[in-house]
């Protein structure tokens, strides 16, 4: 941890702000998906860390490595793009597996599959 | 142009993303940037993938800072769900909108959108019917939903896009 030393403190503070509030915000995303009742609902609840989390953690580090190297440092917007553009993929894919798995099982808590017929294979 | 740079946005893209991870913009870098970005859109005109156009620079730039203010707006809505309500999710809900958006770019744009913004989920679209299912965790009023989809979302994204 010599690195740190050379952090001056106002620096200091700002960038554990970032990295606590990240920190933070992902953990509640967390406690979300332990809270939430069914699994539609707690899809919802790690999006928390992949936006706010993400981005608030990005700009402590771009903060510190900034002034760490008395130069902007920014390569930690290429993060916050491929994470922003491949969440949903996977996000989707695990909702249309939920609600495939419900309408086979015939579950009255999704919509009726005519609403859905295109995720039902034909015949 | 169509020639040499059949993806000029892709290919600008590509420099960048190049020129950002070296985090350099010394002379060698940006030629060496330039022909990879070139070969690579030269690859995926073999694919042939549809054109996007961006009709309005601006519309698009509104629409960035929008979501990034939605996002953040939403990010206290759901966590505000997650500590304080007794029963999380008991809101939650399916809900169907109705899209007037054509364009497969838009709609790609818009999936990221909602999927990306907390408490909403994009489930399915259906091309045919035209009309977008989703998932919402605090399912209050739907018309609400429907206004901030149709009304932000949409009509920036065809806009831009069609």
């Amino acid at each position: 941890m010599t690195a740190l030393g050379d952090l001056p403190t106002w620096a200091a503070f700002i960038v554990s702000f970032c990295v606590v509030l990240g920190a933070a915000v992902t953990l509640i995303g967390t406690i979300g998906l332990l809270r939430l009742g069914n699994f539609y609902a707690r899809v919802h609840a790690p999006t928390l860390g992949a936006t706010l989390g993400m981005g608030s953690i990005l700009l402590g580090s771009t903060f510190y490595f900034s002034v760490l190297e008395s130069r902007p440092v920014v390569h930690e917007i290429l993060i916050a793009v491929f994470v922003t553009l491949t969440t949903p993929v996977t996000l989707m894919l695990l909702a249309r597996a939920a609600l495939y798995r419900d309408l086979t099982e015939g579950s009255t808590e999704v919509p009726a599959s005519e609403v859905v017929e295109d995720l039902i294979p034909p015949g | 142009m169509s020639g040499i740079l059949p993806y000029p946005l892709l290919s600008l893209a590509l420099l960048a993303l190049w020129l950002l991870l070296n985090q350099s913009i010394s002379a060698g870098h940006v030629i060496l940037g330039s022909v990879l970005a070139v070969l690579a859109s030269w690859a995926m005109a073999a694919l042939r993938p549809e054109k996007p156009c961006i009709r309005r620079p601006g519309a698009a730039l509104r629409l960035t800072g929008m979501v990034v203010v939605d996002i953040l707006r939403s990010n206290l809505a759901v966590g505000r769900i997650i500590v304080r309500s007794r029963e999380p999710g008991v809101n939650a809900g399916f809900m169907t909108i109705p899209l007037d958006m054509r364009s497969r770019q838009g709609l790609a744009v818009l999936s990221i959108i909602i999927t990306s913004t907390p408490g909403t989920i994009w489930v399915n679209y259906d091309a045919a019917k035209s009309t977008l299912l989703l998932h919402v965790l605090d399912l209050v009023d739907e018309t609400v939903w429907i206004r901030t989809i149709k009304g932000r979302y949409e009509r920036l994204l065809m806009e831009i896009f069609e």
